[in-house]
């Protein structure tokens, strides 16, 4: 493929052409969501659906947070999202160093126990954990919408294998210095594996942000709703009223594209990885 | 206390945490599902009766179970095909050096962004019978029976086409400029190249994404609930959805069963997918 450069101009322009073409393809459900979100309901009705929008209202977007109570289910998300990453990132590295660094009775077998959480997704453990959450009586909580997601393997695995490529010299030379196990991990293991760690971080954000099966199942009041499951009610909704529930969508959809624009490279690796190698 | 004492202890210390919310939420859940699966309860989850393992081969043959198999396995076959093909095209066509080549693979990477709840809304707007774009079109209506599960899969075939495209590209870029070249020097046309050269050198990459797809699949739920909430006629409704609709004290048992069901499922193509890694991890060395 080195020589698309010096292809001839009118080949290029073709190719131009097909990228184009495609990129509209991808594109044209976004755009049709916007102009849906963006148009007066009734006049948009009214004009049969035009591929343009009838009648903008662009207060749309600041309806959709005081009508549709945005702004309380986006802090929902917000936390629940911030808790996970957190608690992930802090149990993930734990285990990843123990099973990396350390020496200790069973060390393969609980790695393999670990990884085994992989094939036990929240949908195959829904309904016992649901009733755990109420028998607890932690329904519509913080607890109920983080507690399964405060450990991960993919996470462990992940870690791992970044610490996996840090030299044992290093460990033993910090211990030589006096470093306890926990100072190596802090001051040389979790910098040395910067990029490894900040890819983790941004999938594991990913997917707790947009979460939909378990939060639905655990939360049965409105104000506990996440931004996601809160998605659903577009389908109660009259026609009327459902633009806001399109602006709402588009909403939702905000923080990852600002984590695809402003951390892509860490997103790109997080998600190839195990998918090509090396 | 030894050295070595001192850095087993630590060593388990350090798993703990993890070790407590794999416990809580992963293997006594597992365990809970088998007994439930064993038992019967009564309208208000009151009282509990022992009906043995079989509850597990009436469910596990029954028409209920089997349905939500056939249509979470005619999902798939809607989603992970077709996945893959635009996931190559779209590639293959941004694995150019053309200058601004870098807005494209930033457009088709962009579905990434979407939930599977977000893209459920888009395609609400696209394919809701009341006001969709394409209500009309007959093949993805949302409205018939027959119909629904394509509509329903062509969301999801959009929302991971940023995901299927961003991996594919990685694997093409992984293919050395060489063996192109050389394939080139050698005769090879680019259709030819492609399939003769490029295809099998990705291949495992392609492997690796469509068992990722697949689990994808088994586990739809959001799309159903908010597209079609299971309908037309129930011919929407996921294993997924058949479980989380079997939260009643009532049907507990039935749903504990198709779970485990859901398990296996998922059990056996993870096994594909561990066979895959390892085979190509030989390859690698």
């Amino acid at each position: 493929m080195g020589t698309d450069l010096n292809q001839p101009r009118w080949k290029r322009l073709t190719w131009y052409a097909g990228l184009t073409a495609l990129g509209l393809v991808v594109l044209l459900p976004v755009y049709m969501t916007f102009v849906r979100a963006i148009s007066q309901p009734r006049a948009y009705a009214l004009a049969k659906q035009p591929p343009w929008p009838v009648h903008i209202e662009w207060d749309v977007f600041s309806r959709a947070f005081r009508d549709g109570d945005l702004g309380r289910k986006f802090l929902v998300s917000a936390v629940v999202t911030v808790l996970i990453v957190a608690g992930q990132m802090i149990t993930a590295t734990l285990a990843a160093y123990a099973f990396t660094f350390l020496r200790f009775p069973f060390r393969r077998a609980l790695f393999f126990v670990f990884m085994a959480t992989l094939m036990l997704p929240i949908e195959v453990t829904l309904i016992p954990n649901v009733q755990t959450i109420r028998s607890l009586g932690w329904l519509n909580s913080y607890p109920a919408l983080v507690g399964p997601f405060l450990a991960t393997a993919f996470g462990t695995f992940l870690l791992r294998q970044g610490f996996r490529g840090i030299p044992r010299d290093l460990l033993d030379a910090s211990q030589l210095d006096g470093y306890g196990h926990l100072a190596f991990l802090r001051r040389v293991a979790i910098p040395v594996t910067r990029p490894v760690v900040a890819s983790f971080g941004v999938i594991s954000f990913l997917a707790a942000w947009n979460q939909y099966t378990w939060p639905r199942a655990v939360v049965t009041e409105g104000r506990w709703e996440t931004i996601q499951i809160g998605l659903r009610n577009v389908s109660t909704q009259s026609a009327d009223h459902n633009n806001v529930a399109f602006a709402g969508a588009l909403i939702a959809a905000l923080p990852i594209v600002l984590l695809l624009i402003f951390l892509q490279r860490q997103l790109v690796r997080g998600l190839t990885t195990g998918a090509v190698k090396g | 206390m030894s050295r070595r004492l001192r850095e087993s202890l630590l060593g388990l210390a350090l798993l703990v945490p993890s070790a407590i919310i794999f416990v809580w939420f992963f293997f006594y859940p597992l365990y809970r599902l088998f007994v439930m699966g064993l038992h019967q309860s009564n309208r208000t989850g009151t009282a509990e009766r022992y009906v043995g393992w079989g509850q597990y081969s009436d469910v596990l043959t029954g028409h209920q179970f089997t349905e939500g198999v056939k249509i979470t396995f005619t999902y798939v076959l809607y989603t992970v095909p077709l996945g893959l093909v635009l996931g190559v095209l779209l590639a293959v066509a941004a694995n150019r050096r053309l200058k601004g080549i870098k807005v494209f693979q930033f457009i088709f990477s962009s579905t990434i962004a979407t939930s599977v709840a977000v893209a459920s809304v888009i395609f609400f707007v696209l394919l809701n019978p009341q006001i969709g774009y394409f209500s009309s079109i007959k093949f993805f209506s949302l409205a018939n029976t027959d119909s629904a599960l394509r509509g329903v899969a062509l969301s999801s075939v959009w929302q991971n086409l940023g995901l299927t495209f961003v991996i594919v590209l990685a694997g093409l870029q992984a293919v050395p400029d060489e063996v192109q070249e050389a394939a080139t020097l050698d005769g090879y046309g680019p259709v030819r190249r492609f399939f003769k050269v490029t295809l099998p050198l990705i291949s495992p990459t392609l492997m690796f994404l469509a068992v990722v797809l697949v689990i994808f699949a088994l586990q739809a739920f959001a799309q159903a609930d908010i597209l079609t909430q299971g309908g037309p006629l129930g011919s929407t409704e996921t294993l997924v959805w058949k479980i989380f609709n079997s939260q009643q004290p009532i049907d507990q048992g039935v749903g504990a069963v198709m779970a485990i069901g859901l398990f296996g499922i998922t059990l056996v193509v993870s096994l594909v997918q561990f066979l895959i890694l390892d085979r190509r991890v030989h390859y690698g060395n």
